[in-house]
């Protein structure tokens, strides 16, 4: 299927072959699925809706409900205003989430709907909430619409309403699976400190099969908790590009100080975030996590002889790079490669902070490795890449199969959407745990394909 | 609780779109648009487009838009190809802010001028998506200009994501295809027993298994549209001398037209499960009037039914009894399936579709038992309420549906873009029994 793919590099400036982004609906709607009791709403056509439906379903597995505007001819010339006003009245009448949360599209976007002021003058049942965020599609990438709605969360919900700040943090994890999610948590109850984990997937979209259909799952960060993000001590965000954002409007908003660090991928990124917790909360490392570094240490040095100099590409969601990047770099792999398709700057709306480039350029220059960084790139480009200058192994999400095929490398499958492969939304990559598991997946594609590929006399037993 | 009061407040515009059979004299309303505020089942303009069009192995597919529409629909529609693998990749405009203000008529052209130079195809298909739609970029122009630069063809796609539903895409991507077919001035005569097979995507390798049927009663088939065709193959469409349509909802327009400019003929057919495959290969033969091939399609159908036959009655016996529920796309699945599950045992107890028409909901009301429950664009609410009232114990859909079912602790199989086994013809029934057999009889519902 790639075998037209040239080893020769020309600029192309007709838009994306093969992307590795996609637009920015599908991360604010999975964004809204982390408020306990949210129905996630696209204004817009009903194909958006049912694309991002599918795709999230297609990742998680699990029943993924959000609702549409159902646009149609007349809604984009005279204006979505009618559909969204009778969809809120509908969305309550039918479904009766606790919250509704209204993302745009590129086509509410062009034809200008003005959301804040239908949302005002709409039928809004008693105690019932409506929040919104713009996500033209247009814009950024996925991780821009997470961002964005994210970020409105705060906008609408966050509120300072005691004179002194309580002693618990804001986690903003990022667009993580809900596995990720959950040990993010762990980690924080293992620590001792009270928090509020927003937006928050668990036991929404990874929720236990009971035999009953529920709408409205366990999980998600339940509204008061959202309200009360205001009167935490500090935020901590997790990967500037999906995170930073409502971070630092929370700091505006309420006066919470916002910090922001790599997604806690890999030994350096979660050693970093708990040293942030515990300078803020002065509380000790509990040995649970000291031995849990301990062991990742150990398999590190156990296995350190199998990744040491081998050529890695990555690619995938900025702040999932960039942390991995960070984390092979400290197994001795070199990752030649990294690419993303989120574009640098978000744009006018989604004013992301954070330089993928200059960040990721910086992580290889500190390692003495010279490599290819590009953000706003296409896998197109990431295949001519790898025919220029051949790596060991590929990381990245389900579309990374094909260069794998083509190049007949070994893949090790991370980030969104994974389509082909189970059970990863389960299980986490995030914390020492996460480390461990990574190395596992890194070291068995690794040793397959020395196992496929060895002569007899080669074949060996212990490896 | 919260299930007493949902219902009870179900809107009214959509009680009309759900019946039970024998209880209400009303019709079911279909083919409307959603209500605004419902958790649709349903696509849009362009995903109905795309979903047709796609399987033309050979041609650049490129979707005119922000990256989202293309992304989506990546290598998603499992139609298989015999030759190239072209239209298996990616590839979008990826307008941004600036191509929204300043229109991205220049981009447009970009784009195929060095798509055009990446990979040898005779055909590009540029989809429209809705902000195209808004911003008012000259497509047609675009793709004149384009064609006459590289001298292939260059066909617009007319499908704005808002201007009607999934059919309406459906209708778009015709237009696109009958643009493609028609003949040059020299045109191409007719050749005898030469059909085209229309609505059939080559899921899972199904075109190929029809073909050989048809092979074996002495029919070729000119060109499938859409599943593993190519830009030769289309062009010459016009030489078939008959054409039949699986999916309905998606071709009848094609072969409408084809009949009014060409004067080529179209029969409804449907090669899902025993019954229908006879029958419609008896409708082919019979439709040629020749007595060879007749003769022929009986000795097929008796060889192949004596063939699964032991296959099929060994799964009846541990399927009898089971309850089934159906929420599919079109309209002729739907009908098919209610026969292939009788044909195993199966009650029909619920069944649904996205874009099903009237004359199709008419017969589906004919061949159902009285008190299933009969219902137009679905939402997840309606098919849990009806799946459990009814007692259902197979869901068969798409994407969408399967965790829904088996979150119920309901078996599941997918009758769309993600099924892995063919299902079509002979064989295909017994592959549906077998998949039938593969979920409902697993142990992994003794833990639910």
């Amino acid at each position: 299927m790639l075998d037209c793919t040239p080893k020769e590099i020309k600029t192309r400036t007709g838009g994306v072959i093969n992307p590795a982004k996609t637009c920015q609906p599908i991360g604010a709607m999975y964004a809204a699925l982390g408020i306990h009791k949210c129905l996630p709403h696209s204004h817009g056509s009903q194909g958006c809706c049912s694309y991002h439906r599918m795709h999230l379903t297609r990742h998680f597995r699990d029943p993924i409900m959000a609702s549409t505007s159902s646009f149609t001819e007349g809604a984009s010339v005279f204006g979505g205003g009618a559909n969204l006003k009778t969809a809120i009245k509908n969305v309550f009448a039918i479904y009766n989430p606790d919250i509704m949360a209204v993302h745009t599209t590129c086509l509410s976007e062009t034809i200008g709907d003005d959301l804040p002021t239908l949302i005002r003058t709409a039928e809004i049942p008693e105690g019932k909430l409506v929040i919104h965020t713009n996500t033209p599609s247009y814009q950024g990438s996925h991780i821009t619409g997470f961002s964005n709605m994210t970020k409105s969360m705060v906008n609408y919900l966050s509120e300072a309403t005691l004179e002194s700040k309580k002693e618990q943090v804001n986690v903003i994890p990022g667009f993580v699976n809900p596995g990720d999610m959950r040990e993010m948590k762990r980690i924080l109850r293992t620590m001792g400190i009270k928090f509020i984990l927003f937006p928050d997937t668990s036991g929404v979209v990874d929720s236990p099969m009971t035999g009953e259909y529920v709408m409205y799952p366990r999980g998600g960060t339940r509204l008061a908790d959202l309200k009360d993000t205001g009167n935490s001590k500090v935020t901590v965000a997790l990967g500037s590009y999906a995170s930073a954002d409502a971070a630092n409007q929370l700091e505006r908003k309420c006066d919470v100080p916002a910090i922001v660090l790599k997604t806690p991928i890999g030994i350096k990124a979660t050693d970093q975030l708990l040293m942030a917790l515990r300078s803020q909360f002065t509380v000790e490392i509990p040995y649970e996590l000291e031995e849990e570094r301990g062991q990742l240490v150990d398999i590190m040095t156990d296995t350190h002889f199998h990744f040491h100099g081998k050529k890695v590409a990555i690619f995938g969601d900025p702040d999932i790079v960039l942390a991995m990047t960070e984390f092979v770099l400290s197994l001795g792999m070199q990752p030649i490669h990294v690419l993303t398709g989120t574009p640098a700057t978000g744009g006018a709306i989604g004013t992301m902070v954070g330089n993928f480039e200059d960040e990721v350029q910086g992580l290889l220059k500190e390692a003495g490795i010279a490599g290819k960084v590009k953000a706003g790139g296409d896998l197109f480009e990431l295949h001519q890449w790898i025919k220029n200058e051949k790596v060991d192994l590929l990381i990245g999400n389900t579309y990374g199969k094909y260069i794998a095929r083509a190049e007949d490398l070994p893949f090790v499958r991370l980030g969104f959407p994974i389509l082909d492969r189970s059970v990863h939304s389960y299980l986490p990559v995030v914390g020492y745990k996460g480390a461990m598991r990574l190395i596992e997946m890194i070291s068995n594609a690794l040793l397959e394909r020395a196992d496929r590929d060895a002569k007899d006399e080669d074949f060996e037993l212990v490896m | 609780m919260r299930e007493a009061a949902l219902w009870d407040m179900v809107l009214k515009e959509r009680k009309n779109s759900i019946i039970t059979k024998g209880k209400q004299k009303n019709q079911l309303k279909c083919d409307t648009d959603s209500v605004a505020g419902c958790v649709s089942q349903r696509a849009c303009v362009y995903c109905g487009a795309r979903v047709v069009l796609n399987p033309v192995t050979d041609a650049i597919h490129l979707v005119h838009g922000p990256i989202g529409c293309a992304s989506y629909t990546w290598d998603i529609r499992g139609s298989l190809s015999s030759g190239s693998e072209l239209y298996r990749n990616s590839f979008s405009t990826d307008l941004k802010e600036q191509d929204v203000i300043f229109g991205g008529e220049k981009k447009l052209a970009r784009a195929i001028d060095e798509l055009v130079a990446q990979y040898p195809a005779k055909v590009v298909f540029v989809y429209s998506t809705c902000i195209v739609g808004v911003i008012g970029d000259d497509l047609e122009a675009v793709c004149k200009a384009a064609a006459a630069r590289h001298q292939i063809e260059v066909i617009p796609v007319q499908s704005s994501g808002f201007a009607g539903n999934k059919a309406a895409g459906y209708r778009a991507a015709c237009d696109a295809l009958l643009r493609l077919i028609q003949p040059t001035q020299t045109g191409i005569s007719a050749r005898a027993n030469t059909i085209n097979y229309l609505g059939d995507f080559n899921l899972a390798g199904e075109v190929w298994i029809i073909k050989n049927y048809l092979r074996q009663i002495g029919v070729e088939v000119n060109v499938a549209f859409t599943g593993d065709s190519d830009y030769e193959a289309l062009k010459n469409a016009t030489a078939a001398s008959l054409n039949i349509i699986q999916c309905a909802g998606s071709m009848i327009y094609l072969a409408q037209r084809m009949k009014e400019l060409y004067g080529i003929p179209y029969l409804n057919i449907s090669f899902l499960g025993l019954e229908d495959t006879a029958e419609s290969l008896r409708k082919i033969a019979s439709h040629f009037g020749d007595e060879e091939m007749k003769r022929r399609v009986e000795e097929l159908v008796a060889r192949e039914t004596a063939r699964v036959k032991p296959t099929l009655e060994w799964y009846r016996r541990r399927l009898q009894g089971k309850k089934a529920a159906i929420y599919v796309g079109g309209g002729f699945k739907a009908i098919s399936l209610i026969k292939q599950f009788r044909e195993i045992g199966i009650d029909v107890v619920m069944i649904g579709t996205q874009t099903g028409r009237k004359e199709e909901y008419e017969i589906i009301n004919e061949l159902v038992d009285d008190g299933t429950v009969i219902l137009d664009d679905a939402n997840p609410s309606e098919l849990e309420k009806f799946m459990v009232e009814k007692g259902a114990h197979l869901l068969v859909g798409g994407v969408k549906e399967r965790p829904l079912a088996y979150k119920l602790g309901i078996a599941f199989i997918d009758h769309n873009h993600d099924r892995k086994h063919p299902l079509s013809g002979f064989v295909g029934a017994v592959n549906l029994a077998k998949e039938v057999y593969t979920t409902l009889c697993s142990p992994v519902w003794q833990y639910v």
